[in-house]
């Protein structure tokens, strides 16, 4: 079954699908195109009916695990349940059926959800605007170093060549502030996980455009130090961007923009859980300070006395999306807001519970690098003479999707389990039941983990080396 | 808000003696500053209220009619079996495949995506998607400038998409303008320092490009080509790959994906083999377990953000899993005959109208040059013929803003329906 591709389940002249008959006269294409332009020879597309279409899909997803399926405590990911009601609202036809491009009159529900949307993100972020544009986490830090540049470039700033990285920061920090033409320079951390502020102090300088921070941060760990961090930056004319991918840790107990947080992404498919759907679509909605606001993506939702606009702000950074964003996205993501109200403090509360009860009993077995408070998530080490890979696959066999494995790179071994707030007491009961199982099973054993999946460990390096990525 | 988190008092109790907390404020006491209040938020709704809200909201825009906008998203046939299939929530609620000993069934699908693309591209390699259309044209511009190891500057002309040209220049990618003539690209004279030349055919405006020859102009300085492509069209078009582009790019929304206001969707991105080392975003490939059975992992990791960091080729970090699922239950259930009759569908309806038009004394915009579905026509007051269209119950073309209407006809029209958009626009003079 596994690895039996669509086409080869198809025979020439299937077919899975009956389209409308032509009601006009079928013009031939050599009457209208020019021979050159035409194609010689047809695709290679798969040639099946429905039934072999869906019997295929089914079994590949049965290959597959999701929340659904599984406990899936990914650090940093945040993989709580996806609440089927935002999946019904995207399907409302007057929603799924409404072109990007139809005038201003015809969309002023899709307009209000926006609009509402920003003013939500607002509220929680304490930050005054927002953009929706962005259309995942890496797109949201992207949107935002590039306001941070062009608001340098707005004030003939052309000093600001760097932009300062934690060590603990997610990969896409560094790689975004490439992109946008910054140097990225490391700050190391304190004795607590933290930023180190006094490195931070001598490195900040009238050539730092910002800091880009994650709080909490990937050891999940709260910055504790952050509006004197902010303090700093502000002092040398520098912005602090936060990485808002943990921001389901502090909702309704800390807003970012009481601490001095300038400009912020926040992840919706993670926070305010819309499906990640095998890799995306996600969203990854900005927030922002008055100074920044000019800056944001073309174009923004705005209201006054005749209804709902799309406007252009002033001094706009650009487009970053094709159309609006992932409308269907935030329109899942609202609707959680909406069922929500103020009580995802209570969201909150009941994540940090959660993390910090399966560390407490993962503690004396499992090593805790950081021993203060954690939040949503909880950094643990395998048992010395353990690898965090043979842990993970060993969970696998026990039904556990693993947790993120050597991330944050400041850890060795590390595993990076982000229970969320929407799994029982028994479901992380029997979760650390199988991780202090697999502390005390042989070396030997781990390493053929796992033995009841769909396939056993990969041979990854041959994928590379001979690179076959189609059929 | 109990519905989704299942903890009781008594949960919560044992779990907190456990940690050796008092309190759950206890467990938040390392964070400052605090926020006392309360969030700024309407009150909880039940699931009842809120969805009742969505269904009012939708009342509130103007679907379900007829519609002849284009320009980048397309009103075409969306297969059922499409949302059984990306309902189903071992993909709906899975992640990027970093387990691939569990994830085999993300991994094979994301393998047959990058297949249906190669297949319509006629180029080797694909990625697993990228967030949509205009951003795989932009990435496709940063990555000329990585293979070339020239400065980002592309050339471009009225003929790209106005809203991809907007996504280059803000990845800081400079665009120079080639003469757009009659409604196609003049490639004749492209500048020799650029490290890429983009030709999108069907261009904007609809017409039918020449890719070779922009392929041509391109190699004969030295810089990649790119060609912007609509997937349905290349069941009639030839393979960009065939006409010598280096890069073939292009938004995946016409293969099944509902409109939605404008995403998500899924932008797709293929290139030769030689430059696989600078195509961003995942990519899916084959390889044995340690049984020698076959199976799927993301590979050539090393080019990608989480393990480069900061020289990684770009900042990427997801794909559009679903979406580009979509497009592929698309794929398999049109096949080659049915994705044909699609584009023959759309064409000979958007011919059918044009020629009413023209009939009815409306000229075209570009009467010279061949299009698929999409073309503009000239029409004394575009913004009054569409208010018109909307009394008659259909969604106009886009306004221009320079006299014309763009108009994209999909499977969908009826010729009812062309009949009495010509009618009213002729009535609205």
């Amino acid at each position: 079954m596994l690895g039996s591709l669509i086409r080869d389940k198809g025979r020439e002249g299937r077919r899975g699908y009956t389209l409308p008959k032509f009601d006009v006269e079928k013009v031939g294409l050599e009457k209208v195109l020019p021979k050159g332009a035409l194609r010689k020879e047809k695709p290679g597309l798969p040639e099946v009916d429905e039934p072999t279409v869906i019997r295929h899909y089914t079994n590949l997803s049965r290959e597959n695990w999701g929340i659904d399926t599984n406990f899936y405590p990914l650090g940093s990911c945040t993989m709580k349940h996806n609440p089927r009601a935002n999946e019904a609202a995207t399907a409302v036809p007057g929603f799924a059926g409404l072109h990007p491009l139809q005038p201003e009159g015809q969309i002023q529900g899709a307009l209000r959800v926006m609009h509402e949307m920003q003013g939500f993100l607002a509220s929680v972020s304490g930050l005054p605007a927002v953009s929706l544009q962005p259309m995942a986490g890496a797109q949201g830090e992207l949107t935002s170093i590039l306001m941070v540049r062009k608001f340098f470039e707005d004030r003939d700033d052309t000093g600001r060549t760097t932009i300062l990285v934690p060590s603990t920061a997610h990969g896409t920090n560094p790689a975004t502030a490439t992109m946008v033409g910054f140097e990225s320079e490391e700050i190391g951390l304190d004795e607590d996980g933290c930023v180190d502020v006094e490195e931070l102090r001598g490195k900040v300088d009238e050539t730092t455009a910002a800091l880009m921070i994650t709080n909490p941060n990937t050891l999940g760990v709260y910055e504790k130090n952050i509006a004197e961090i902010a303090d700093i930056l502000h002092e040398a004319g520098a912005f602090l961007y936060m990485d808002g991918a943990n921001v389901n840790a502090i909702m309704g107990r800390m807003r970012p923009g009481d601490a001095g947080v300038d400009v912020m992404h926040f992840n919706l498919h993670k926070t305010f859980s819309t499906p990640h759907g095998g890799g995306g679509p996600g969203s990854g909605a900005i927030a922002c300070s008055d100074d920044l606001a000019p800056f944001r993506p073309d174009p923004v939702a705005e209201k006054d006395a005749d209804g709902y606009h799309l406007v252009r702000p002033e001094k706009t950074i650009g487009r970053v999306a094709g159309f609006h964003g992932n409308f269907g996205v935030f329109l899942k993501a609202w609707n959680y807001i909406k069922m929500h109200g103020p009580e995802l403090k209570d969201v909150t509360d009941m994540a940090v519970l959660n993390a910090n009860y399966v560390r407490a009993r993962l503690k004396g077995t499992y090593r805790i690098p950081y021993e203060g408070l954690c939040k949503h998530e909880c950094i643990v080490q395998p048992p010395k003479g353990k690898k965090a890979l043979d842990v993970a696959k060993g969970l696998i066999d026990h039904g556990f999707h693993p947790p993120t494995v050597y991330f944050p790179l400041v850890v060795k071994e590390a595993m990076l389990i982000e229970p969320t707030e929407t799994e029982s007491k028994e479901t992380l009961d029997d979760f650390v039941g199988a991780m202090l199982e697999l502390a005390e099973s042989p070396v030997e054993e781990l390493e053929e983990a796992p033995v009841n999946a769909s396939t056993r460990r990969l041979d990854e390096a041959r994928a590379a080396r001979k690179l076959k990525a189609r059929w | 808000m109990a519905r989704f988190t299942p903890h009781t008092e008594g949960d919560v109790r044992e779990m907190l003696e456990a940690i050796g907390a008092g309190t759950v404020d206890d467990l938040f006491a390392d964070v400052s500053p605090k926020f006392e209040g309360e969030l700024d938020l309407p009150p909880a709704l039940s699931e009842y209220e809120a969805l009742s809200d969505v269904e009012g909201l939708a009342r509130e825009n103007v679907a379900g009619l007829p519609i002849f906008l284009g320009a980048g998203a397309y009103d075409r046939i969306t297969p059922s079996a499409i949302g059984a299939i990306t309902s189903r929530g071992e993909f709906l609620t899975s992640y990027t495949p970093y387990q691939p000993e569990i994830s085999q069934g993300v991994l094979q699908a994301i393998f047959e995506f990058q297949s249906v693309i190669s297949e319509l591209t006629g180029l080797e390699i694909s990625n697993a998607s990228v967030y949509d259309g205009a951003n795989a044209v932009a990435e496709a511009a940063l990555m000329t400038a990585r293979q070339t190891k020239r400065d980002p500057k592309v050339a471009v002309s009225k003929g790209l998409n106005p809203r991809y040209r907007e996504v280059i220049e803000t990845y800081g990618v400079v665009t120079v303008e080639l003469p757009f003539e009659g409604g196609t690209t003049n490639f004749s004279d492209v500048p020799d320092d650029v490290s890429g030349v983009f030709v999108q055919s069907p261009n904007y405006f609809g017409a039918v490009e020449d890719v070779e020859a922009a392929s041509e102009a391109a190699h004969a300085v030295g810089a990649l080509a790119v060609a912007v492509c609509d997937p349905v069209s290349l069941a009639v078009l030839e393979a960009p790959g065939k006409l010598g582009a280096d890069v073939a790019v292009g938004e995946a929304q016409p293969l099944g994906m509902p409109l939605l206001f404008g995403g998500p969707y899924a932008g797709y991105m293929a290139t030769r083999p030689e430059f696989v080392r600078q195509l961003p975003g995942r990519i899916c490939g084959e390889t044995v377990d340690k049984e020698g059975k076959l199976a799927y992992v993301l590979t050539l990791r090393a080019r990608e953000q989480d393990i480069r960091r900061a020289r990684a080729n770009s900042n990427i970090c997801t794909n559009q899993a679903l979406t580009a699922l979509a497009a592929t239950v698309y794929a398999a259930l049109m096949g080659p005959e049915g994705l044909r009759k699609v584009a023959e569908l759309s064409l000979s309806k958007a011919h059918y109208l044009a020629g009413r038009l023209e009939e009815a004394g409306f000229s075209l915009r570009y009467p010279e040059a061949p299009f698929l579905w999409e073309f503009a026509v000239e029409l004394p007051d575009v913004g009054k013929a569409n208010e018109a269209l909307l009394e008659n119950g259909m969604i106009g073309g886009l306004d221009l803003g320079d006299g014309a209407m763009l108009l994209a006809v999909t499977e969908k029209r009826t010729r009812g329906e062309l009949d009495r958009f010509v009618e009213v626009v002729k009535n609205a003079g």
